[in-house]
Parts: C-alpha cells; structure tokens; sequence
C-alpha cells in the first residue's frame, strides 16, 4: 500500500490521461471485460491493457477473479479521495479568506482613518 | 454583505480566485507580504505555520510549511518575481509533494475603490492538466464525496 501522497500522485497521474478517463466514465455504468472495452475504444487490446495497468496501479479499477473473463471495475475509495482532496483546493481559499476578514477588522480597530496612505 | 469568493478559467492553464476585503489595499498588501500578518489568516481550517517567511523584495525567497491537526506537515515555497506596493505581488510556488505537477506562476492584483480593496489572485499551472485537476474543486464544491459523483466529474473533465 502506498504512502498517501504517493497514492494521490497515481491517482492525478491516471487521470491525466484522457482515455483513461473515458474508461472510467464507461466502468462507472458497470464492470467489463477487456474485450468489451475494445470495441467502443476503437483500440488493440494491448493498448486497452495497458492503460488498465496503470489505472489498476492507481488502485482506480480492480480486475475480477473470473479466470475467464477477469471483469475489470471500478474502485471507489482513491477516487473520493482525489475528490475530497481537491474540494480542500477551495475550502483552503474560503476559509483563508475569512480569517483575512476577521484580522482586517482587527487591523483597522488600531489603524486611524485617513492614515491608509504610508 | 460583500460579494462571495469567485473562481474563473481566464486561459486553459490558469485559475483565477476573486474576492473583496472591506479594507484599505495597503492593508491587504500588508497581509499577503509580513509573515507575522501572513500566518494569522493563510492556510486550512485548524492547520498551524511551522515556517512562514516571505521576503517582499524581487528575488526575496518565500517558504511556508503548515501542520495539520493530525501532525501532516505540508510545504512549499518560491521566488518573489514581482512585487509593487501596493497592488501587485507575482511569485512562483512548488508544493514539496508537487502536486500540481511542476512550479506555478501566482499573481495576486490589489485594486482599492471606496475603501474596498478587491484581490484577483491568478494561479498559472504547468500544464492544462495540472489546472484541470484544481478545477475540479469547484465543480466538485456542495456535492457529497463518493462513488455516485465520479461519473459527473469524469463528464466535467475535458476530453482534450
């Protein structure tokens, strides 16, 4: 099991891929074969394999136990994850930018107006 | 009540954080520029500076390390390229995990009217893909963390 950060790096570098992503949106409706990826991909299966590799680096899909078929899907968690993580991004700037209101005031209580100007 | 914080995409690689203070620009400047003012505000909710130093000044190196409650110590740090008191500040920033993979060029562009000071805070990413994975954020802002919101974060991606 990997370190967080490092996690999150796997998961941002999957995602950084556009097919990648497109093979996410079509396991997000539910699980598949290799072979069913093919198809609506319009690739070989070694390219199709390959990008599963990484996203199941990522921990992003899983493969199934079905010797046969080996079913690739979804995995939830890294996903929510980067997602939670990124919601930070905005509530970083919100919160941020409420303590900046509240030591503003507080500035401003010592500060005399008209003196604004060094 | 002032205007809420806003966030655009002014070009593929950037994002742009617009807020108004009900301060002054000389203060504002003052906040964004004295690590003794800096700490006080910047950061996560119940995250604490282990290192705040900014050194307002072009070529002034700046570097911040904040801890979580949980004791997760998060770095980054720069150059100042530009700095003009008291509306322009421009630095670039590499996180210590770099996570947005490679430096970002950050601006910050203080304009003052009737008393209150108006900040555009401009973060140039690396790459489109480094940027979009910020978008996501706001995108992604009210909507429950999970499995069921993967599908519209996919479709929110570009496919480019």
């Amino acid at each position: 099991m990997p370190a967080p950060d490092s996690q999150l790096d796997l998961t941002f570098a999957a995602l950084a891929d556009p097919t990648r992503r497109a093979i996410l949106a079509r396991l997000a409706e539910g699980e598949a074969t290799v072979n069913e990826l093919v198809t609506p991909f319009n690739m070989s299966q070694p390219a199709i394999s390959k990008h599963l590799k990484v996203l199941e680096n990522a921990g992003l899909v899983s493969r199934g136990k079905d010797a046969q078929r080996r079913p690739v899907r979804i995995e939830a968690a890294p996903m929510a994850e980067a997602v939670g993580w990124l919601e930070n991004y905005r509530r970083f700037w919100e919160h941020s930018y409420q303590r900046l209101d509240t030591l503003l005031d507080e500035l401003q209580r010592f500060a005399p107006k008209g003196d604004k100007k060094n | 009540m002032m205007p809420p914080l806003t966030i655009a995409l002014p070009s593929d690689r950037e994002i742009a954080i617009t807020r108004t203070f009900r301060a002054p620009v000389d203060l504002v400047f003052d906040c964004w520029t004295v690590p003794a003012l800096i700490k006080r505000w910047l950061g996560f909710a119940d995250w604490t500076f282990v290192t705040c130093e900014f050194d307002a000044r072009v070529g002034g190196k700046w570097r911040f390390v904040t801890r979580s409650p949980a004791g997760y110590e998060m770095g980054s740090g720069g150059e100042v390229l530009e700095i003009t008191r008291p509306d322009w500040i421009k630095t670039n920033e590499l996180y210590d995990q770099d996570w947005t993979g490679g430096q970002t060029i950050v601006t910050n562009r203080l304009a003052e009217e009737g008393g209150v000071t108006t900040s555009v805070v401009t973060i140039l990413y690396p790459t489109k893909e480094a940027r979009d994975g910020a978008r996501a954020t706001p995108m992604a802002d009210g909507m429950e963390t999970g499995f069921k919101r993967l599908e519209e974060l996919l479709a929110e991606m570009p496919a480019y």
